[in-house]
């Protein structure tokens, strides 16, 4: 064991892994963390705690992992490069992991043009496989890149994200494997809606081996709505999804629409399942947490290994 | 080269508002080229100054000044017989000069008239971007002659990230993604090989970040 992680024994385990999303509030009120809680708790493995995602500023990260965890759900948070230094996030680092929190996201982050401090400075010191290999360097050498000691090394479960449709194609594959020589135990990957894609990149991934190096989690957002799922496809960067999916939503009445994409994601799980290579599932029910438990239960995920 | 753009002549006339007899000084260097700081932006600037104080009833005596640069000492020692004679100087050169001119008149207000922008090229008339952002340890070597700490948006080192679509950066459709750049140049280069190596975490030592810079040449001393 790396980490000693929920996620990291349930991978080891060799079952089918079941991650979700909570985002922190815009605010120092602990209660929406609490409430969202309870539709996670006892339905995933872990949570992901995002770190001010979209660059809107949010309670951090470590606080929503607390929050998690006093609430009987295994927190794993994630964390942007865009923000802190290395300096920062090493000390954070050192912190969440004293703090229990053991499983990692690395991530770049959203630019801050997104968000609503678009003059803020953008730190990117070091890059999201940067950051994989720093949490690595100081879990396995218990050495900070001066070469000096840490004293009690933190222990994380690391992962970073892929994303299968961005461009440029030909490349997803090394990009992938540059993660996994970098370090990476798991990779959560972008919302899939193209199937068919991506089971050409898994093909791909599995043509070089890196299936058995790292621990693939397919990303599966519901759909609330057509209009959604239109706005998605149009301005979400790196989001692809087929016109075919969005006819299907289209197709039934717009009350019955948010039921048919709790449907397509079990469909699309219960899909992704099959597909070789896959290990978990990561569903980001982004702001609609309270559909997890119908999901992971419709997609025959429940109840969760307990190991 | 040094890249820069006119202050919007309100700002400068707010800072000249205390004066009533003033230099405005040019660059011969790169913002001649790039059409913000020479000869021909000096007469422009001193008439719409003068011509904005007469409207309102105060005018102001300006003197019109061009210097071959701004950012060496024996061009600048050329202002120095006149320099006291003036409240003010309106450099319309970088902040390099800007200041150079500061340091050496020491008792007379400078004041910036354009906005330094970046080290870059001439795409087309009117036009220009970004190209170096001056880290001190050049990479251009490893990225197919594309920079990523200037041309990725997040100055990435193994990239692209998720929000590159169909050649452009996340943050505007106009800005293309530099690390599509980088691999289309790898790719017509044959060398993708250079794509899927692990970088090593930047040293910003020699960049801004490790204080303010200096080269020193003994060869040249």
């Amino acid at each position: 064991m790396k980490a000693g992680s929920n996620l990291e024994k349930v991978l080891a385990a060799g079952h089918f892994a079941v991650t979700a999303e909570c985002g922190p509030p815009r605010g120092a009120d602990p209660e929406p963390m609490r409430k969202k809680s309870v539709h996670v708790k006892d339905n995933v493995d872990a949570c992901n705690v995002t770190d001010n995602q979209t660059s809107v500023v949010r309670m951090s990260s470590i606080a929503g992992c607390l929050h998690l965890q006093a609430a009987g759900v295994e927190p794993l948070m994630q964390m942007v490069t865009r923000d802190r230094n290395r300096i920062a996030l090493q000390s954070d680092l050192l912190g969440a992991s004293s703090l229990g929190i053991h499983n990692l996201l690395c991530l770049s982050g959203d630019h801050q043009a997104f968000g609503d401090d678009s003059q803020a400075k953008n730190v990117h010191d070091i890059d999201s496989i940067q950051l994989l290999q720093l949490a690595k360097m100081l879990r396995d050498d218990g050495k900070f890149p001066s070469g000096k000691e840490v004293k009690g090394p933190p222990k994380f479960f690391i992962g970073c994200a892929a994303n299968p449709f961005a461009d440029p194609y030909e490349i997803r594959v090394s990009r992938l494997a540059l993660k996994v020589a970098a370090g990476a135990d798991f990779i959560q990957t972008q919302c899939i809606y193209n199937l068919e894609k991506f089971e050409r990149y898994m093909q791909d991934v599995r043509n070089r081996g890196l299936h058995e190096q790292t621990a693939i989690l397919a990303g599966v957002t519901p759909l609330k709505s057509a209009g959604m799922a239109k706005f998605m496809k149009k301005n979400v960067a790196g989001m692809d999804i087929p016109d075919e999916v969005i006819k299907r939503i289209a197709a039934v009445p717009k009350e019955e629409q948010a039921q048919k994409g709790i449907d397509m994601a079990v469909e699309a799980i219960l899909r992704l399942r099959q597909v070789e290579g896959v290990r978990g599932v990561h569903i980001m029910a982004i702001e609609w947490e309270r559909k997890v438990p119908e999901i992971a239960k419709k997609s025959g995920l429940l109840p969760r290994p307990q190991v | 080269m040094i890249v820069g753009n006119a202050k919007p002549i309100e700002e400068v006339l707010s800072m000249i508002e205390p004066f009533d007899k003033l230099i405005v000084a040019g660059c011969n260097g790169c913002v001649t080229v790039c059409r913000a700081g020479g000869e021909k932006e000096v007469q422009i600037l001193a008439s719409a100054l003068r011509l904005a104080r007469e409207a309102q009833g105060r005018p102001v005596e300006i003197r019109e000044v061009t210097l071959e640069r701004q950012c060496d000492p024996e061009y600048v020692e050329l202002m120095r017989p006149y320099v006291g004679d003036y409240q003010a100087v309106v450099s319309i050169a970088c902040g390099a000069g800007v200041q150079f001119l500061a340091e050496h008149f020491s008792k007379t207000p400078l004041l910036p008239g354009i906005n330094t922008g970046f080290i870059g090229v001439t795409e087309k008339q009117g036009e220009w971007s970004e190209r170096c952002q001056a880290c001190g340890d050049c990479v251009l070597h490893l990225t197919g002659g594309i920079c990523p700490v200037t041309r990725c948006s997040k100055s990435l080192f193994h990239g692209p990230c998720g929000g590159s679509v169909e050649g452009h950066c996340e943050i505007d459709k106009e800005v293309p993604c530099g690390w599509q750049l980088i691999i289309d140049r790898l790719k017509a280069l044959g060398r993708l090989d250079l794509y899927e190596k692990l970088r090593p975490m930047k040293s910003w030592k020699t960049s801004r970040d490790g204080g303010p810079r200096r080269i020193v040449r003994e060869d040249l001393i």
